[in-house]
């Protein structure tokens, strides 16, 4: 069973956008796409651990900031040539707010 | 026996559930109260009534007639104004009191009007029935109307008084038309078909409150002062449900009046139907839903079992040459892809979300004729899988084997129209393919074809490689990137032609591939925009790389470096002090003195930047956006303040040339320098703009780089006075923001101009240049470090912290 917590506002990360959150276990990137669907993945890029948070979004991919790979906001994999993959959390979006899985901390402390 | 109901409301949902039993030859005895002084009338037409295109004769859905045939008990202009649920009677507003045996519960929605200071005066109405239709239809031309709300309601509202010749204008809160039934792009095709009409939108407008003058309104305020004068105003921003008399008889009531899968309320002998109830949590605002709950209510009536299934949606707007529909749910998600067809020549659009084969959502613009295709289907989840190639063209494509392009454009008849913009036919690309064309531009150059917006150059390529075979060769024009066929040049040039003042114009004028562009186009375009548009376009931080966003360098792990301004390269001990404070405080790890003469703070966290920008505002400095497509450094020598060569006061004119150009955006980074003499120690003749002080005056040079290419400046003009500098750099630098092609500097930019060219726009044109990178400085020329420490710290911190919880 999936055991949502409530994380933040929608409005807290613009479209097109992300916001970064710390766990213990690293940072994770929450993103929000121009439709306002949200996606939760690690907030390191395959190839050298960029912050993905600060990258360019489109459509559901997101290009990393460092060196223009692009990652695939659905899947956590990198398109194109490249090769690689963050992992990605459960995330959902309701009444306007965003909420993540709470097993993903547990995963994560776990990774 | 016969059944006694009483029905609340003559509305478009209790309409059809006597249609429904009647036709059934239901036993029942029909009392039906209205508030309106009329009975059941089709409400949505009061749309095209309102334009002039019917007569509210001719939306009216049961006349006397067929009240009289079913022997139905009219009481209209008569409310139910309480309930006995005990008694089962109801009692009407003259004080009569009627026994029931099914009381049926139609009594709609009210329009929510905002309570803005001023809601009240005379002259502010809401959109739902033929009072407020008349009050439009009474204004007659001339008058000023404000609608509030962009909607599907309020766009009707407008197109309808503006075509009764009524100056509209309005006012939406949020960035896009109807955004909850279409995407950006539908939104802007529309936006612009309105304006075409004559009606003014203004969207992300914010009212503040209402003016008015003896007790009538005058004028709506916005809240950044705007005033729209106006001789009435429409609020158009959603409904509620009418539940109140349901409230206080006791029945239970959420948003709307509770009803079961039969449309029975909490007491088992009273139904509801339409816009008042709500079924599973959810309220409707449209008719397909409540003509489904009248029919079960009516089968509920007659003692059948029979459900409501609440079903997908679609909507469309009434209004001529707006031809827009859309359906289901088209938000992004996790395995959703798009498929998006612009056809810009016609204004269409066309976008579906599909996952798993099925398609989720439809958006259509300007050709809606397969509307009812795509909205089928969504309603019957069909697999879509085999079609998905051809599945954005529509029906008429489907089956049959996949369309192989060429063989298309070879089955085109010679007075198929290839290039609309300019009316030019296959024939006419064929007779100049026959005459001795051979490539793209040849035939561009003969017959205009692909010359103006340019989308249609697939296709005329494709003509030429049909008539030609193996002896065509592809052009090289380079897309701006896969979501565009488009270059550089030619988007340019549709923005200024055409007046694209958004991005959602771009993506739709010019056939974007995707729903919003990618990391490549989207920073060219919101420079070209702004660059073109400075008042009109609104800089999109999210269309920009991080370093532009956040005003700061990000470092290879993820810290980022600050550089305050050192204006011509002067500082002061204040300055430094306030430096080294920040260094110390903020745990820098190195300070190092750039080659941009001043001092780099090198890894700093991401969160502590507004923090340590406020401190370094504190003492005096702005950000030296050495992150930036814009103005860089002004590189300055001490001139004859101090040096025994200097001819000019090189430094004094690099302070003044950097405080006029800083924060303006350019292609590339734009880097000055000023030199004292021809001994030239501030490096000038390697700038993008240099100026070599002589003793008759400054030579302005431009062109230089000293990065991945060396080059030497070359003259632009001499001039004898400081002014004259600073005109023509002014000049230069707003012709390259034109004109240039986003990530070229100067350099590269005149290699494709030429400098002749350069040199005779600055002669002739440089007062409008100049006055024109003024208007544009009204905007840019400000401090992002203040505004971001100010209004948009909390965007630097994390969005949640759990670091701490789990630790504990
Ligand atoms: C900090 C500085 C080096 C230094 O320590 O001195 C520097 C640092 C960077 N330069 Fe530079 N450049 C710096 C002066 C220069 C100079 C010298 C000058 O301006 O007089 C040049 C050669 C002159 C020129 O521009 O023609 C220079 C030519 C480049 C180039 C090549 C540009 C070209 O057109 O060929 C790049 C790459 C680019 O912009 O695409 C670049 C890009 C960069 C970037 C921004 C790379 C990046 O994208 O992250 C470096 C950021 C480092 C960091 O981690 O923050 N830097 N860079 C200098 C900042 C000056 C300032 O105060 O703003
Ligand atoms: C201008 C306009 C355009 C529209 N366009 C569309 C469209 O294109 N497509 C679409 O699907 N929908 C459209 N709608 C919405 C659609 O009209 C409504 O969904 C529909 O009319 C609701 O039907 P109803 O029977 O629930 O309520 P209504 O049609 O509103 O009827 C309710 C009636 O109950 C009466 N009443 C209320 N309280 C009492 C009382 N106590 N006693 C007696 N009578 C009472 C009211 O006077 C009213 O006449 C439009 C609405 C408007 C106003
Ligand atoms: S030369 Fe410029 S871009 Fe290259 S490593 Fe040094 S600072 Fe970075
Ligand atoms: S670290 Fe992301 S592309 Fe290199």
């Amino acid at each position: 069973m999936t055991n949502w917590i409530d994380i933040a506002a929608l409005d807290d990360v613009p479209q097109r956008g992300a916001r970064m959150i710390k766990t213990a276990s690293g940072c994770v990137a929450v993103f929000r796409t121009a439709n306002d669907a949200v996606f939760a993945l690690d907030n390191a890029c395959p190839h050298k651990a960029g912050p993905l948070a600060e990258g360019i979004v489109h459509g559901t991919s997101v290009t990393c900031p460092l060196h223009n790979w692009v990652i695939s906001l659905e899947t956590g994999e990198a398109q194109g040539a490249d090769e690689g993959r963050v992992a990605t959390y459960p995330a959902r979006v309701e009444n306007g707010r965003i909420l993540l899985d709470s097993d993903f901390f547990r995963t994560r402390a776990a990774a | 026996m016969t059944q006694k109901l009483i029905v609340i409301g003559a509305g478009m949902a209790t309409g059809r559930m006597l249609e429904h039993l009647f036709d059934a030859g239901a036993n029942v005895d029909v009392t039906l109260f209205n508030a309106e002084p009329r009975g059941n009338y089709n409400r949505i037409m009061l749309s095209p009534v309102l334009s002039g295109d019917k007569s509210y004769e001719e939306i009216v859905t049961h006349d006397a007639d067929w009240y009289a045939a079913n022997d139905v008990t009219c009481r209209f202009g008569e409310a139910i104004i309480a309930i006995d649920r005990s008694t089962k009677t109801v009692t009407a507003a003259n004080g009569d009191v009627l026994c029931y045996d099914k009381l049926i519960f139609g009594t709609g929605s009210n329009p929510f009007i905002i309570p803005l200071p001023g809601h009240d005066l005379e002259g502010v109405i809401a959109y739902r029935d033929l009072e407020d239709t008349r009050r439009m239809m009474d204004l007659g031309p001339a008058n000023k109307c404000v609608v509030i709300g962009g909607g599907l309601l309020g766009l009707e509202a407008a197109a309808g008084m503006a075509a009764r010749g009524v100056d509209v204008t309005v006012v939406h809160i949020m960035g896009h038309l109807m955004e909850r039934q279409l995407d950006e792009a539908a939104g802007y095709l529309l936006r612009k078909a309105l304006v075409e009409k004559g009606i003014t939108v203004k969207c992300a407008a914010n009212s503040s409150k209402i003016l008015g003058e003896n007790g009538k309104v005058k004028a709506l305020m916005l809240d950044d002062g705007t005033e729209l004068p106006c001789d009435l105003l429409v609020m158009a921003v959603g409904i509620r449900p009418n539940v109140k008399l349901a409230q206080d008889s006791g029945l239970a009531v959420g948003r709307g009046i509770h009803v079961d899968d039969h449309m029975v309320t909490s007491d088992e002998d009273i139904l509801a139907v339409g816009e008042c109830v709500e079924h599973d949590g959810a309220i409707f605002g449209l008719v397909a839903p409540l003509y489904d709950q009248a029919k079960v209510a009516a089968l509920t009536l007659m003692g059948e079992t029979a459900r409501f299934v609440p079903k997908e949606l679609s909507t469309k707007l009434k209004v001529t040459g707006c031809d827009l529909f859309s359906a289901g749910d088209f938000a992004e998600g996790e395995g959703r892809e798009d498929i998006v067809f612009r056809d810009p020549a016609r204004g269409v659009y066309r976008r579906l979300v599909i996952e798993n084969n099925i398609v989720k959502g439809a958006v259509m613009y300007g050709d809606t004729a397969d509307s009812n295709w795509y909205f089928g289907l969504i309603r019957d989840k069909t697999d879509i899988a085999d079609m998905r190639d051809t599945l954005i063209f529509g029906p008429a494509y489907q089956g049959g084997t996949p369309l192989d392009p060429l063989a298309a454009v070879a089955a085109l008849s010679r007075d198929a129209e290839i290039c609309g913009c300019n009316g030019i036919c296959k024939g006419q690309i064929e007779d100049a393919i026959a005459g001795g064309a051979r490539d793209l531009g040849a035939v561009r150059a003969i017959t205009k074809a692909s010359g103006s917006c340019g989308t249609c150059t697939g296709l005329v390529e494709q003509v030429l490689a049909v008539s030609l075979g193996d002896e065509f060769v592809a052009s090289a024009a380079v897309a701006i990137c896969g979501c565009t066929d488009m270059t550089h040049e030619d988007v340019r040039r549709m923005i200024k032609l055409k007046k694209l003042t958004s991005m959602a114009a771009v993506w739709q004028e010019c056939g974007w591939k995707t729903s919003c562009g990618c990391h490549v186009c989207r920073p060219a375009l919101n420079f070209y925009l702004l660059a073109d548009w400075p008042l009109e376009y609104q800089d999109d931080p999210q269309s920009r790389f991080i370093n532009e966003r956040k005003h700061a360098n990000i470092q290879r792990d993820g810290t980022f470096s600050v550089v305050p301004r050192m204006w011509g390269g002067i500082t002061t001990a204040n300055e430094l002090r306030a430096i080294a404070d920040a260094a110390d405080k903020y745990m820098v790890p190195t300070v190092k003195v750039t080659g941009g003469q001043r001092i780099d703070l090198l890894g700093v966290k991401g969160e502590d930047l507004p923090d340590i920008w406020a401190d370094l505002n504190e003492a005096g400095m702005v950000s030296g956006h050495a992150y930036s497509k814009g103005l860089r450094t002004v590189k300055t020598c001490v001139g004859t303040d101090h040096c025994r060569f200097g001819t000019q006061d090189s430094t004094g004119l690099g302070i003044k040339l950097e405080k006029d150009l800083w924060g303006s955006w350019t292609p590339h980074k734009l880097k000055l320098g000023v030199s004292g003499c021809p001994r030239n120690c501030a490096e000038a003749t390697c700038k993008d703009i240099g100026v070599v002080c002589v003793d008759s005056g400054y030579q302005v040079s431009i062109g230089g780089a000293a990065g991945m290419d060396v080059r030497e400046t070359e003259l632009l003009i001499q001039v004898a006075t400081e002014q004259e500098v600073m005109d023509v750099i002014k000049a230069v630098t707003q012709l390259y923001r034109e004109n240039a092609k986003y990530l070229d500097r100067i350099y590269k930019w005149m290699g494709k101009v030429g400098l002749d060219w350069i040199k005779e726009r600055i002669e002739v044109d440089r007062d409008a240049l100049v006055d024109r990178f003024e208007v544009s400085q009204s905007i840019y020329r400000k401090d992002p470090w203040t505004d971001h420490a100010q209004t948009k710290a909390d965007s630097y911190r994390p969005l949640a912290n759990f670091a701490l919880e789990a630790a504990e």
